[in-house]
């Protein structure tokens, strides 16, 4: 899909500047100088796009009370979607990468306890007989920016 | 900030997504069965505490044009690790910053993530942030296939 300078510069907004205000598409018309209807067609289109692949509250995970850790699986290659199909399976697993190492799944887990990221990966274990998993729990959280400048990547 | 049941109904509204249409809190509102103002207020509390970091999107990065991302994976000496920390977040190029626990068999206590449109351009940037914090035991993992990518659903469980 060919995204136009006005769908760019609403990426932008609507990841970094989104309004917190009773009629928020409005807000970011007058800003766009479009009018509210193009702003929520345009954001439909993106959506169906699959562009943005979510609009809405981002939380502080560690002040919900969840505990974050980052793990890594050795799994054969010709094992892997099975074994994703069993990763992914759960909630808190929200991030899977295949990567080129030795350990070669690395995924993150949110719980609501350290015991549950226990409990989780000894049924990882369990479900596929892989026993090699490490778990790397942050002790130290310094940055996350998930936004991506989208305005001049026309390429 | 104690969470009240409400907020956490909250939470989970927020989180599956902000209704496409002019009100979209009287939308919200009105699945919980409360006020428009009430919800707002509530949502501005979460905000104010931190809880809720922003509204906003969440883009498929591949759809974009950002398509290797390395996690560089650093062993860096504890005594080092607030300035490295300090240092690597204040760069643009970093997008995730974390120390976390090491192991016996796996030396690695530092990660950032790098996004860039190649590999060549991750490797610069490793190479550059290497340079900058005198680190030079560290390895570059590059994603080869993304098997999840999802927002995280608070209280589903």
């Amino acid at each position: 899909m060919e995204l136009d300078h006005i769908d760019r510069r609403l990426l932008n907004l609507v990841q970094s500047e989104f309004p917190i205000c009773l009629e928020p598409y409005r807000v970011l018309a007058e800003r766009l100088g479009i009018s509210e209807q193009e702003v929520l067609d345009r954001l439909e289109h993106l959506m169906k796009q699959d562009i943005i692949r979510r609009l809405g509250g981002v939380f502080d995970s560690r002040k919900l009370g969840y505990k974050g850790t980052l793990c890594a699986i050795k799994v054969p290659p010709d094992r892997i979607e099975e074994v994703a199909a069993v990763v992914n399976s759960y909630i808190g697993i929200t991030h899977n990468y295949l990567r080129d190492h030795e350990y070669n799944m690395w995924f993150t887990v949110l719980a609501q306890s350290p015991a549950k990221v226990e409990q989780i990966l000894a049924e990882i274990k369990q479900a596929t007989g892989i026993e090699d998993i490490i778990n790397l729990p942050s002790k130290r959280f310094f940055k996350v920016l998930v936004n991506f400048d989208v305005e001049d990547n026309r390429d | 900030m104690e969470l009240s049941d409400l907020d956490k109904q909250i939470v989970k509204e927020l989180q599956s997504g902000l209704p496409l249409v002019k009100r979209p809190f009287a939308v919200l509102a009105r699945r919980l069965g409360i006020s428009e103002e009430e919800l707002f207020q509530r949502v501005q509390a979460l905000q104010q505490a931190g809880i809720m970091r922003r509204i906003g999107a969440a883009l498929r990065h591949h759809k974009v044009g950002f398509t290797a991302n390395a996690m560089i994976v650093w062993q860096v000496p504890e005594e080092k690790i607030e300035e490295v920390g300090q240092m690597f977040s204040q760069l643009p190029e970093v997008t995730h910053c974390y120390q976390r626990e090491e192991l016996p068999h796996w030396p690695f206590n530092f990660y950032t993530m790098v996004h860039g449109r190649n590999r060549e351009a991750c490797e610069q940037i490793a190479a550059r942030l290497s340079q900058l914090a005198g680190i030079s035991n560290y390895r570059l993992l590059y994603s080869v296939a993304e098997l999840k990518k999802s927002s995280m659903k608070y209280f589903m469980d």
